[in-house]
């Protein structure tokens, strides 16, 4: 079955499956976005923060130190199975398998599933991946696991939902599949627990039209292999490659998508689509990674975005929405090495609109603001709600309070995000490297959709940025379809528990940004 | 009502304030299980501090948002031995905190040094003037510590608080800015001052033209974007002016919440619990060694703590509260002067002045940071005491925090109305002219201004409430008048149209009525005799070695500086000493003595 070995090509959009999932629902907000977004999220693995000092501390004998332990794991493993563990833990950071797998609710058990992804026929939970026997997978052999990451095959022979980004997994090494699976069995807590019953609606509960989509837009492991494996200028290009390409499943946001939901290039060597940006996933609009000095990673440095991916905070932006899950659970835990191949790689990518003119400054508005007369309706809703943290002149105080001037996500064609976050705000968790979590508020109950558009318009066309003005129709909609703010994106603990424990919980949870 | 006792751990920390969060994160980087207690909810300047819905001054300023609600615990007052105190119902002289952060979340964020006179004052008035000069009753004292001591741990702490300011020396090199009056440092502040607002800047120039020698007050509010050496970051400060009494939306503002409990919470050793008010410490059968804490939780359970080390970081008057009810120490009688605890209670001796400017001049007093301009020509023993007769002194400021509308309404103007149309044009015409001078100053300890435990008012734990005794005295009255006596000149010199010195009076009690300070000190002080001090030099109980009391009670006396600045040097102080020696030793006294 798994002999398959379609070129994994951008199909025609007639050779789209009739089954498509989306139908009609595919040009609205993004089900693609809810879709695959929804998993690209984030997710994460934590290594543990902290090595507690097991051993006693204090000079009282009556009071025996009780560390907490890193992960709360089963039988102590042999070192053998510890390194694996170890790598294992690292490589699901890199493959971003908690934030799907653990549902959004503080105090989730890690991995045991949950995660909604609200789609337009219904609601997918996704799946407990501790090792419980009867609720995780505890009882898939190492075999059964590599194919349904790889090829999104249950041990059942059918076909998992596409939510699973198994066309970049495809690409994952058997290494690293093979740590991956001793940390899933060895390091993490099994939980008995069944995650909520999906509620997708027949016929789209059918999975053998999953199995075709399979067919015609997965690569078989074998094609991903040979593709992984191509020719780059410097193993250190290789590795970046590999990381965005297969692990990280960036494309899975970034990447616009087919008629069927597939991503339109899987690789760089798919082509100029591949990351030049994706439909909105959650409302949030995945800018491009490529090189436009605009509206992409253009001007970004190196050390941009090695900065940005290990803390989500940079002098050029801050991470929000669905990209700072991703940092908050998976990048932040990467190395120095394995982040500088991706910013590398990532350099190497030409912009996809090649006429797109660099960002230049442009003082005017700074000037108006300061003057503080005739100001326009915009430009007074961002005197009283922006301009304290962001500054009349856009730059804000970053890293703090990211600039909103030369900022890609700001000048991105679609407004999503930036209506997105006027209205709801958004959360910068705290990273190892940067603890500290940063809020910006919602507006939502403050500002009506036509001053959102007036304001989401004046800073797109501010400072030098140039993006197109925001209708009050686009607000309108979106406050009606946008999910509540996902605990995820809230710093506040659960309000029952009166306790806060630190360090990463299970080896899998960053700690709660509760002060 | 159930009782519980829970797992040893290696500490319990009292309290989650500047005093409670710095010994927590040292004693977790030590490797010590630590478990910290706060008596009220949880924080997180995302909702405490959300832009601009936080700005609310009917709720942080007039309801209280961030403080203590008395009807759960308050303390009795009285001005004198021979009066019956009775409880101070309505939060208004002084402001406890409450939550995460205490004290540390609500505060304005002035942050100095203590100087090295202040912490060997007996020492040093006894040398220049003799030990004659000391009135009697005045309980004058030394802390232990030399300001050479404490120096790395001051400088730590503003490294950690991101605090803005001008030095005068640093490594003995003058830097042609600062105040002249202020000791060597080892490094210059890690943030520039800030700014002058407009008011600080007039007082600025009238001071030096009056002959005095004016600074930039040093502030724990970034004068630019911060982070600080656990990576925890700040925002800058833009003088909105919504310090005190709340959290701040820019993250300029230090708090142990936006530069501590980031990183602090990180630990895996680290727990934090909330709403667990904690009624006692225990001890073992000999009284002299701490098994831990019970504390009551929000659903009125009493929980056992056993911890082999007790950190008691609450506020000043808590913790002297929790020793008593504890049995740590002996407690103080006035009568015999005896025992230790509840004694050296102290304040601080705050007047402010207003001064008019001419109509020409709009003071925007709506603008406001905890920075601002100060001499200290009057403080400390910066000047010769030998013909006035008094301890102690005075810095002079104008520290500007932004006057809110409410404040701004309620503002009063002698000899106007307070309504009407009178009432409006006076109030207009102050808030748009006037601006504030305060005097801050010291505030000596007295054998009959103590705490002790109320013998007749319970709080609603059950417990008997701690009793203050205090009132003003003729030598912080003659200080404050004194130095309040030499502004006309800055007066003079900033062109006022009117002004109005508010000063100490001679025969007017302390009055709970109205704000001063919550610059509470004393009651378990630190020092090198058990005679004269509940603590010794590493603010170790001299009665109970594994119980270390961290905060402004550790004060021998009032001084004219704010307190945070010394509290968390005090703090890494400790934290050193138990690190570095406590921890390698039985567990027994740092100090013989």
């Amino acid at each position: 079955m798994n002999s398959r070995t379609f070129p994994r090509i951008t199909p025609p959009a007639s050779l789209a499956p009739r089954h498509n999932t989306q139908g009609k629902h595919r040009r609205n907000t993004g089900f693609s976005a809810l879709l695959f977004c929804a998993v690209a999220l984030s997710v994460h693995l934590s290594a543990p923060v902290f090595a507690a000092d097991s051993s006693p501390v204090s000079p009282s004998a009556s009071t025996p130190a009780q560390p907490i332990p890193a992960t709360a794991t089963h039988a102590p493993a042999d070192p053998a199975t510890q390194d694996l563990i170890t790598k294992g833990r690292y490589v699901a950071a890199a493959a971003d398998c908690a934030a799907c797998h653990t549902a959004p609710a503080p105090g989730s058990a890690p991995l045991a599933g949950g995660y909604p992804f609200a789609l337009p026929f219904g609601t997918l939970y996704a799946s407990n991946i501790t090792p419980d026997p009867a609720y995780g997978i505890g009882k898939w052999t190492e075999a059964q696991f590599v194919r349904a990451i790889r090829e999104g095959v249950r041990p059942d022979g059918t076909s998992l939902y596409p939510v699973m980004p198994y066309p970049s997994y495809a690409r994952m090494t058997d290494a690293d599949l093979h740590a991956l699976y001793v940390y899933i069995m060895h390091g993490v807590q099994p939980v008995a627990q069944a995650p909520q019953a999906n509620t997708i609606r027949w016929p789209f509960s059918l999975r053998f039209p999953l199995t075709l989509w399979r067919w015609m837009f997965a690569p078989s492991p074998e094609a991903a292999r040979a593709s992984a494996e191509r020719s780059f200028a410097s193993p250190e290009l290789a590795r970046g490659a590999y990381l965005v390409e297969g692990p990280g499943h960036c494309g899975a946001c970034h990447t616009a998508r087919g008629m069927a939901m597939q991503e339109r290039a899987l690789t760089a060597q798919d082509g100029p689509r591949y990351l030049a940006g994706g439909a909105a996933v959650d409302d949030w609009t995945p800018p491009s990674l490529r090189g436009e000095p605009r509206t992409g990673l253009g001007a970004w440095s190196e050390a941009d975005l090695t900065a940005f991916l290990r803390t989500g905070r940079t002098t050029r932006g801050s991470a929000f929405g669905t990209m700072e899950m991703a940092v908050h659970h998976g990048t932040q835990y990467l190395t120095d090495d394995d982040l500088t191949a991706m910013a590398r790689y990532l350099k190497t990518l030409p912009p996809a609109d090649t006429k797109e003119q660099p960002w230049q400054a442009d003082s005017a508005a700074s000037r108006a603001l300061l003057s503080g007369s005739r100001l326009t309706q915009g430009q007074k809703l961002y005197l009283d709600n922006c301009a304290a943290c962001h500054r009349s002149t856009g730059a804000g105080y970053a890293p703090a309070f990211p600039p909103l001037a030369g900022n890609p996500v700001v000048m991105n064609r679609a407004p999503d995000s930036i209506i997105h976050i006027i209205l709801h705000g958004a959360t910068l968790h705290g990273t190892d490297a940067a603890p500290s979590a940063f809020t910006m508020p919602g507006f939502a109950s403050r500002l009506t959709d036509a001053q959102v558009a007036a304001l989401a318009t004046f800073i797109r066309q501010a400072w030098g940025n140039n993006a197109p003005a925001v209708n009050d129709m686009a607000v309108t909609r979106m406050r009606k379809t946008l999910a509540p703010p996902s605990p995820h994106g809230s710093p506040e603990e659960n309000p029952e528990k009166n306790t806060v424990t630190g360090g990463a919980e299970n080896g899998i949870h960053p700690p709660t940004d509760a002060e | 009502m159930t009782e519980k006792t829970l797992s040893p751990v290696d500490v319990v920390v009292v309290g989650s304030g500047w005093a409670g969060s710095i010994m927590a994160k040292e004693l977790c980087e030590a490797g010590l299980s630590v478990v910290m207690l706060e008596r009220r909810g949880r924080r997180s300047t995302a909702r405490d501090g959300a832009y601009p819905s936080s700005l609310d001054e009917l709720e942080g300023a007039v309801r209280y948002k961030l403080f203590q609600n008395p009807a759960d615990t308050t303390v009795t007052v009285r001005n004198r031995m021979d009066q019956e105190a009775v409880p101070y119902r309505r939060l208004a002289a002084f402001l406890p905190g409450a939550g995460v952060g205490g004290a540390g979340l609500h505060w304005t964020g002035v942050h100095f040094r203590a100087t090295p006179q202040d912490l060997r004052l007996r020492s040093h008035i006894v040398e220049r003037y003799g030990r004659a000069f000391i009135p009697e009753g005045m309980n004058l004292q030394d802390y232990g510590v030399t300001y050479e001591e404490l120096e790395p741990f001051f400088d730590r702490a503003e490294k950690v608080f991101g605090t803005s300011g001008e030095a005068y020396t640093v490594g003995g090199k003058a830097t042609g800015k600062g105040n002249i009056f202020a000791p060597d440092r080892s490094d210059d502040f890690p943030l520039p001052p800030l700014r002058d607002v407009y008011t600080a800047h007039l007082f600025r120039q009238a001071a030096a033209e009056a002959g005095y020698h004016p600074y930039a007050m040093p502030a724990a509010n970034a004068s630019q974007p911060y982070t600080n050496p656990y990576g925890a970051q700040m925002g800058p400060c833009n003088f909105c002016g919504y310090c005190s009494d709340y959290a701040c939306y820019m993250y300029a503002k230090a708090s142990p919440n936006v530069n501590i409990m980031p990183a602090l919470r990180r630990h895996e050793n680290f727990t934090l619990r909330s709403n667990a008010h904690v009624l006692k410490v225990l001890l073992d059968s000999t009284g002299r060694k701490a098994t831990g804490v019970v504390y009551q939780d929000a659903e009125g359970n009493h929980i056992t703590q056993p911890a082999g080390l007790v950190i008691l970081a609450a506020f000043q008057f808590h913790n002297v509260h929790l020793m008593l009810l504890s049995g740590i120490g002996k407690a103080y009688d006035p009568v015999s002067n005896t025992g230790t605890v509840g004694r050296n209670f102290t304040y601080q001796n705050i007047t402010n002045s207003t001064v008019w400017m001419p109509p020409t001049r709009s003071t925007d007093q709506f603008i406001g940071s905890a920075g601002g301009v100060a001499i200290d020509d009057f403080n400390c023993d910066n000047f010769d005491h030998g013909p006035h007769g008094f301890i102690g002194g005075s810095p002079l400021w104008v520290n500007q925090a932004g006057v809110k509308p409410i404040a701004g309404a309620k503002a009063t103007t002698p000899g106007v109305p307070r309504w009407g149309s009178a009432w409006k044009k006076a109030a207009i015409d102050t808030y748009r002219h006037s601006f504030t001078i305060n005097a801050q100053g010291s505030n000596m300890a007295y054998r009959d201004v103590y705490l002790d435990l109320d013998p007749t008012w319970r709080t609603s734990y059950g417990q008997p409430m701690l009793r203050m005794t205090f009132d003003w005295k003729d030598n912080d009255i003659r200080m404050n008048r004194y130095v309040i006596g030499h502004l006309e000149g800055i007066v003079k010199a900033l062109g006022a149209r009117d002004v109005q010195y508010g000063m100490r009076e001679e025969g007017k009690p302390f009055d709970v009525r109205a704000y001063q300070t919550t610059h509470l000190c004393g009651g378990a002080v630190m020092g090198e005799d058990p005679k004269t001090s509940a603590l010794n030099r590493y603010l170790q109980s001299w009665d109970v070695p594994n119980v270390f009391v961290v905060g402004a009670n550790a004060f021998p006396q009032g001084m004219g500086y704010n307190p945070t600045g010394l509290v968390a040097a005090l703090a890494y102080w400790s934290a050193y000493h138990i690190r570095t020696q406590w921890l390698k030793g039985n567990g027994g006294p740092l100090v013989t003595p």
